[in-house]
């Protein structure tokens, strides 16, 4: 652990700092996309998805404080497997029911 | 009530807390708050399933609409975008409550910006209560289709546990009241902290996945 608790305690409010801005303009971008309408729909669900991907990796990284270090290693494989968890479900619901209705709608 | 943990006192729990603990109880204590906040991860993760599956299932009924209104007629966009910033404001200064709790140990301090937390949860809350009561207004109640039913689902729980984590917030000021910044209060913020966090991570979901793709739909 750093021996310096006034340089991480700096490190962590510029982090936070960092964090809100970031999500202002990562949430800022889709919603302008979206109300102005200034591009074409499918550039606007790219912008809205790239945008949420982002904002929710910024999130992780400097709101939630999940990142590579040593301390955080569990957190993150829980999270990770997690994830693998709810890309199978989501994915497989989305899959079989898409089809459903693609070929009983 | 236990306020110890594993028979051990207070003072031995804290990660990155002010406390006056020597360091190897620090180092103790830190491996006890670790191990706390990773099963409260675990509880989390639990969390995120359950609204990956209301998110799934949105998904698979935004087609259903069986004549009702849709999200065109009942959404308001700029709504949408104010809780966004209310929320997202409310992660910010949670944040800042608790890194004064952590590194100044400032009860005050700490006390302000969650109760600015709180304030904003309510902003949050009272504006999604808001667009509910327009969308029934409008018809648009969760009876009305599957679409609807999906969205009440997925948006109600999300406002439920960001009501949950405003109680949580009074009772955690009715623990600093009488207990004041103690180890065990800290661990309990900061759990509170990934909560809101946690929620604010969702709403990017819902505001991204609901909202903004339901309007351009």
């Amino acid at each position: 652990m750093s021996a310096d608790p006034r340089r991480e305690r700096r490190q962590e409010l510029h982090g936070y700092i960092a964090g809100l801005c970031l999500a202002l303009i990562l949430s800022a971008i889709p919603f302008a996309a979206v109300m102005t309408g200034a591009l074409p729909r499918a550039g606007i669900v790219w912008t809205i998805a790239i945008a949420a991907l982002c904002q929710v990796m910024v999130h992780f990284r400097l709101f939630l404080h999940i990142d590579l270090s040593r301390s955080h290693r569990d957190d993150l494989q829980l999270i990770l497997f997690s994830l693998l968890i709810v890309v199978l479900m989501v994915g497989g619901t989305l899959w079989v029911l898409g089809n459903q209705r693609a070929m009983m709608g | 009530m236990a306020y110890t943990v594993e028979g051990k006192g207070p003072s031995h729990i804290g990660i990155r807390m002010s406390n006056d603990a020597p360091p190897s109880h620090k180092e103790e204590a830190r491996a006890q708050a670790e191990e706390a906040l990773f099963g409260f991860w675990v509880f989390l993760m639990s969390d995120l399933i359950i609204f990956s599956m209301l998110f799934a299932t949105y998904a698979t009924m935004t087609h259903a609409l069986a004549g009702g209104p849709g999200p065109k007629q009942l959404f308001d966009i700029h709504s949408a975008a104010l809780e966004t910033i209310a929320l997202l404001l409310s992660s910010f200064t949670c944040g800042l409550a608790t890194l004064y709790m952590r590194y100044d140990g400032s009860v005050k301090k700490t006390l302000l910006w969650f109760v600015v937390t709180l304030l904003l949860g309510a902003v949050f809350l009272s504006l999604e209560l808001h667009d509910f009561i327009a969308m029934a207004a409008k018809g648009g109640v969760p009876s009305r289709s599957g679409w609807l039913s999906a969205s009440w689902a997925l948006i109600g729980t999300h406002g439920l546990h960001v009501t949950t984590g405003c109680i949580w917030l009074l009772i955690m000021f009715a623990q600093v009241a009488k207990f004041g910044l103690d180890p065990l209060v800290q661990t309990r913020f900061m759990r509170l902290a990934l909560f809101w966090h946690f929620l604010d991570v969702v709403w990017i979901g819902i505001f991204s996945i609901v909202y903004l793709l339901g309007v351009i739909s």
